[in-house]
């Protein structure tokens, strides 16, 4: 994962302030009320949370829902209700120092604030209170007029609400309309010419249009990149992996096995299954792999398949049954509980390397509408826990049995999970996070403190004696044929990706 | 591919059979069945992680006045677009006008007055348009980038119902710019050695190339927000400084989009080195991961003086994960970047073997891989083909950075110099990437200038030359030709070889 930033290709911004690498980016949405502003909020601090930036998003009605117990009426949004503004700006405030916490002391890369944003005033103050703390700003706005969006959007999450509890339908609809109109007199859009040194993206009629302003640096690329692929279009995505391989029989991970008979049987389960789903244009991917191409077979529609999805490379563990590895690689094995998310197998991959790999598979399966993934255990839960907002602590630990078909249902802010078990019977293959003692914390991936320490260590045969002097902690001893820089490199490789 | 390869396999085998021949063909036979079976997966998909298009084909179809760097743009986009394995062809509508004009006397041509010279450009654009459907439909392109003005709507409508007889999408790239010194800068830099100005000086060649711009000022419409709103087209404003995208349909206009979002025009300079020579060069092993040799260490050390030397201005350094590239940056003493992106190659079983022990323990792989190197997958491990897709995004950060130094290794290396130099995907695995040596690739005018300096620091060759097509005693043209496959295959066939095989064969034969 790229971190750092390019300077800005613009020679016009002389006079802005040069960000160092590692600069964060406080990403401000701006619209009326209704036009997909959390939504968006949301689904890019999930996006980027999962592509290992880390994000928050600060929603500025939750601090107002929190400052002022119980919501009245649309007139709280008047912009001639004095005690309404001073209310909402302590409240903005409140939220920005949140941000400032969060970015700088915090570690957070990304903040979204997530407000209406409407006024160039209240846009110049917090670009000001960026500058000022040395944030990057991008500014999300959406802009949208049709009225069927609208009020589908208020019908999805406005309703359901905590400010329209006690309301009914036409009630709430009446109310959140008037809000609307509260804040459409004073509505600046971000201008052409007048905001044209702001950096921003402008996104017209949920999608249609984009406007794009002065991209400062790879992250706000990305970011662009990733708003312009996303859709709201009802569909449905289809998680599965393969049936039943015969190494999954023997207990055997990796490889590159076919179906065992219970698989096939699954994958013709499957096929009868697609069918009675009765989906339009569904779109089948696989991997590379037999036991993935042998189940798509059974689906009688066309499939693509993606290198991308193939399982998780086990290295030198590869074919080898978990006991066998505990066997022969009992400090890897070790290694391996502690950190499941960043460990990397010898000669192999680790969960963090396939969510990198997968990057291009979500930013399609975005783009996409019905979609089926028949993939592998390593990979769908990289898949799943982008879709459910999973932290990489959980990821390695969701549960993903064979035989079984996720169906997520995007719906308001998150996406709606049946979990369908095709009736076949087939082997676990899930190992449930083992509980941990506490004397036998290796500490492979640590946190920052130490690594500022090894940061500049000289990848010489004399690491060893470096590392000793370095890193109390338990590298040493715990590999006392640690002579040659070999490892090392490995550790140092793994912790300088951290930083 | 994957059937070609076996292919050639089967060939291979069967002609050199010695005194066992019968034992030969089952084997072989036996072969030809596994290998089959396993080509009949994956040769009607994409073998690379590449999703499908649908079938229809994309027209790029570039908007602006001259000195827009719409040809700069259609040339780069199509290099970038072939790279990642979508044949693309630029069609230049100022060539086809050079081709029936076949001198160019003033800007006078241009006037919208000209009623002879408006029939020649306008039989010229008819021609290009010819010219790309036969491009989509005998040359199996996938994406023809339309390089001209089509400033007036009229010929835009013209287009884009051409387009729609023929089932081709359309999107639109227009170039919109007004800072003079920009427009100055590329007249320079383009137009006044293009052959239109050939015989003029410098002076003269600007004056008339300005004269030939107002002639299309006057008629100039551009993509309207309302009018045009229908239309799938992305708006570059000011080289970059602004884009308004409209209707993207699908994934390949997604990718296009991005990717024009990203590219610059700054100046600057990309060096490329592989690492410093490893011990396992000097034993002549391929992959593994090894630490420098002393060698290795030596030129990274001369690295190191060299960029002082050459004074670059903010310098980014990237290295792969591996052990002796990172060992070659921490001598330059500078903060550098390691992307797992730019590993080396996975040779996968044949990982730390000599090419030696390689043709001994897997010969069959090994003449495979001479036979189409760039889409070989090494068992358990890559393709040149992979590599490619693994190194997008390295390619898409590189062009959005400035100085950039690429410490990384011989395959990987070959990959992104071919996207720099537009090399095919026949030239790439055979690109000369010696140890020791830096590239220095400039971007200038359509193209890269590529400056090749050796630290003077001696290292061993690890270059293959594509090999030589033998004729000899196998009688076999190793240049794939179905009727020579089909009759090899049918004499494992007529030999009874097998069941396999004949099963095997059948297939082949009905294919």
């Amino acid at each position: 994962m790229m971190r750092g930033s390019s300077r800005s290709k613009s020679t016009q911004n002389l006079d802005r302030t040069v960000c160092m690498t590692n600069c964060p980016t406080l990403i401000v949405t701006v619209g009326l009320p209704a036009r997909g502003k959390t939504y968006i909020s949301k689904k890019l601090t999930r996006y980027l949370n999962w592509i290992g930036v880390p994000t928050r998003e600060f929603n500025v009605g939750q601090y107002r829902r929190e400052c002022v117990k119980i919501y009245k009426s649309f007139e709280f949004f008047r912009p001639d209700n004095e005690e309404g503004l001073k209310i909402r700006q302590q409240c903005a405030s409140a939220a920005l120092n949140d941000v400032r916490q969060y970015l700088a002391d915090e570690g957070g890369q990304v903040a979204v604030f997530d407000a209406t944003n409407t006024t160039r005033e209240r846009r110049q103050t917090i670009t000001a209170f960026a500058e000022q703390n040395g944030f990057k700003v991008f500014f999300v706005e959406s802009v949208c007029e049709d009225p069927v969006v609208i009020a589908e959007n208020i019908v999805q999450v406005k309703l359901g609400s905590p400010d329209y509890m006690n309301c009914n339908t036409e009630e709430a609809m009446e109310d959140f309309k008037k809000r609307i109109e509260c804040y459409e007199n004073s509505y600046e859009t971000l201008d052409e010419v007048w905001d044209r040194h702001l950096s921003y993206i402008k996104i017209i009629d949920v999608g249609r249009r984009y406007l794009v302003n002065q991209v400062q640096d790879h992250i706000q690329s990305r970011i662009v990149y990733y708003l312009m692929n996303i859709h709201i279009t009802p569909r449905s995505i289809y998680l599965c992996r393969h049936g039943e391989s015969d190494l999954n029989v023997k207990g055997c991970i990796g490889g590159d096995s076919g179906l065992s008979p219970r698989g096939r049987e699954f994958a013709k389960y499957l096929g009868k299954f697609i069918e009675s789903q009765d989906i339009s244009d569904l779109k089948v991917w696989t991997s590379q792999m037999k036991r993935t191409i042998q189940t798509a077979e059974a689906v009688s529609v066309p499939y693509e398949q993606w290198k991308a999805l193939n399982e998780i490379d086990a290295g030198v563990c590869e074919e080898m049954m978990y006991e066998e590895i505990q066997q022969h690689y009992p400090l890897e094995f070790a290694l391996r509980d502690q950190d499941k998310y960043r460990y990397r197998y010898p000669k192999g991959e680790s969960y963090e390397d396939l969510v990198q790999r997968l990057e291009p598979v979500i930013m399609e399966l975005e783009r996409q509408e019905n979609v089926l993934v028949i993939c592998h255990q390593a990979v769908m839960r990289c898949l799943l826990a982008y879709f459910l907002d999973k932290t990489a602590e959980e990821l390695p630990y969701l549960k993903c049995p064979l035989h079984t078909v996720l169906k997520l249902t995007p719906v308001a802010y998150g996406c709606k999970v049946e979990s369908i078990f095709l009736n076949v019977d087939a082997v676990n293959t899930h190992r449930d996070r083992p509980e941990v003692g506490i004397s036998t914390k290796t500490h492979r991936n640590v946190v920052a403190p130490v690594i500022n320490i090894i940061r500049n260590i000289s990848l010489t045969n004399d690491g060893a004696a470096l590392v000793s002097h370095f890193l109390p902690v338990f590298f040493y001893t715990l590999f006392p044929d640690l002579g040659d820089a070999c490892t090392l490199l490995f550790f140092a490789n793994d912790l300088m990706q951290m930083m | 591919s994957g059937l070609m390869v076996s292919c050639v396999a089967v060939a291979q085998h069967v002609h050199t059979g010695d005194g066992q021949y019968p034992c030969r063909v089952s084997q072989v036979s036996q072969l030809a069945a596994a290998l089959w079976l396993w080509a009949w997966y994956f040769l009607p998909f994409s073998s690379a992680s590449v999703p499908q298009l649908t079938n229809s084909p994309t027209l790029i179809v570039m908007v602006g006045l001259p000195a827009r760097g719409k040809t700069y743009i259609s040339k780069k986009l199509t290099r970038y677009l072939n790279w990642i394995g979508f044949p693309t062809k630029v069609f230049n509508l100022g060539q086809y006008r050079r081709d029936a004009v076949q001198t160019y006397k003033n800007f006078e041509f241009f006037r919208q007055d000209n009623k002879e010279a408006m029939q020649i450009r306008k039989a010229c654009a008819s021609n290009a348009l010819k010219d790309i459907c036969i491009y989509f439909s005998k040359e199996n392109g996938q994406v023809a980038v339309f390089d001209a003005t089509n400033t007036t709507r009229e010929r835009r409508v013209s287009i884009v119902s051409f387009a729609k007889e023929k089932g081709y999408k359309v999107f639109f790239v227009e170039s919109i710019c007004d800072d003079p010194d920009i427009i100055a800068q590329n007249i320079t830099e383009v137009k006044v050695s293009s052959p239109d100005y050939v015989n003029c000086d410098k002076e003269e060649a600007l004056a008339d190339f300005l004269k030939r711009i107002e002639c299309y000022k006057q008629t100039y419409v551009p993509l309207d927000d309302e009018k045009d709103r229908n239309l799938s087209y992305i708006k570059i404003f000011d080289v970059g400084s602004r884009y308004l995208v409209n209707r993207v349909q699908d994934h390949i206009q997604s990718r296009i989009v991005y990717y024009l979002m990203n590219i610059h025009v700054t100046p600057r300079s990309i060096y490329l080195t592989r690492h410093g020579e490893s011990e396992l060069n000097l034993l002549g092993r391929i992959g593994g991961d090894s630490g420098l040799s002393p060698r290795g260490h030596k030129y990274a050390a001369s690295l190191g003086s060299f960029l002082k030397g050459q004074n670059i201005k903010d310098l980014k350094v990237w290295t792969s994960h591996m052990k002796r590239t990172i060992q070659t940056a921490e001598h330059l003493g500078v903060p550098y970047e390691q992307w797992k992106a730019l590993n080396e190659i996975d040779a996968g079983v044949c990982e730390e073997l000599t090419y030696e022990e390689i043709q001994e323990k897997h010969p069959e792989e090994f003449a495979l891989r001479d036979q189409d190197k760039y889409r070989y997958r090494y068992p358990k491990g890559e393709s040149y083909e992979d590599l490619v897709h693994r190194l997008e995004p390295v390619i898409m950060e590189l062009e959005r950075q400035e100085n950039v130094l690429v410490v990384c290794h011989q395959a990987v290396m070959r990959c992104l110099l071919a996207y720099l130099l537009d090399k095919t995907s026949d030239e790439l695995p055979y690109l000369k990437c010696p140890l020791h040596t830096v590239l220095r690739l400039t971007p200038v005018a359509y193209g890269c200038k590529m400056e090749n300096i050796f630290l003077n620091v001696e290292a061993v060759n690890t270059h293959r030359e594509r090999p030589v097509k033998q004729k000899g005693e196998n009688g076999l043209k190793p240049s794939i030709n179905v009727v020579n496959f089909l009759n090899l295959c049918l004499i494992p066939a007529i030999w009874g070889g097998g069941g396999g095989g004949g099963v095997a064969c059948c297939h082949i034969v009905l294919s």
